[in-house]
């Protein structure tokens, strides 16, 4: 294969990301989430919280489709962050895999009951 | 493509950590702040099913949101409470500051060193904060 004359801007390009969608998803999400936990943290700066007020932050559809993605960029940002301490520490490919396999399902699982948690106000 | 042999043959592992060492190991202040970012990560991934069951509860009536009142005056819940808001502090925290480096400043080696204190200085006072506020004293 390439030797090193192959590196940097001369490497041989084999059609993967070399992680770099990885590394931007979980900046993006790591913003997104930023911005959410300012927009709720503003609405609860004014009044007292109860049950009322706090149910209806989360009434409007508007801020449950903000939320969903809130959340969903959560879960993403979670998957790239467990993804990465599997692969450094868990070696053999069998239980990194079993690992990555049920982070994947475990994740999707929160997924579908967040929405369910949201739509329910 | 270069040659592929039918056995593989063993290689000798170099580790520069060995598992005594990990103990006594120093980790400069910025390593510090990147293990915390790391761990308290795995923490909030951890307690999230616990995390969305207490937003459920907030959630779905009057009636929940004061059993999650009620649960949130219990002693040891208050403690979890507190270790997933230091979890969640630092690694919002340090994370801003990742986001800084990622943008190439303050990357040498004593901005670097400063801003990884200011992690600390600002997660923790407000850590305290927070259990001064969970344990009733403000």
């Amino acid at each position: 294969m390439a030797g090193l004359s192959g590196i940097g801007s001369k490497r041989l390009v084999v059609g993967a990301h070399y992680g770099v969608t990885s590394f931007l998803a979980q900046r993006i999400t790591s913003v997104v989430l930023v911005i959410w936990l300012l927009l709720v943290g503003l609405s609860l700066l004014f009044g007292p919280l109860s049950y009322d007020t706090w149910a209806a932050l989360f009434a409007p559809l508007w801020m449950k489709v903000v939320s969903l993605i809130a959340l969903l960029s959560l879960l993403y940002h979670a998957w790239v962050g467990l993804r990465n301490i599997w692969m450094d520490y868990v070696t053999p490919m069998w239980a990194r895999l079993s690992l990555q396999s049920v982070t994947v399902l475990w994740l999707i699982g929160c997924a579908v009951w967040s929405v369910q948690i949201l739509w329910r106000v | 493509m270069s040659t592929f042999t039918a056995t593989k043959r063993p290689r000798r592992l170099y580790r520069n950590l060995q598992f005594p060492l990990l103990l006594t190991y120093r980790l400069p202040l910025a390593g510090l702040v990147s293990i915390m970012h790391r761990i308290s990560g795995a923490l909030l991934f951890l307690a999230l099913p616990f995390l969305l069951w207490l937003f459920d509860l907030s959630l779905t009536s009057e009636l929940s949101f004061e059993r999650l009142r009620g649960l949130a005056s219990n002693f040891l819940v208050k403690l979890i409470l507190l270790l997933l808001i230091w979890s969640f502090l630092h690694h919002l925290i340090a994370g801003v500051r990742y986001l800084v480096l990622d943008l190439h400043i303050g990357l040498g080696l004593k901005s670097s060193r400063s801003s990884a204190m200011a992690v600390y200085a600002i997660s923790l006072p407000l850590t305290l904060l927070a259990a001064l506020r969970l344990f009733g004293a403000i």
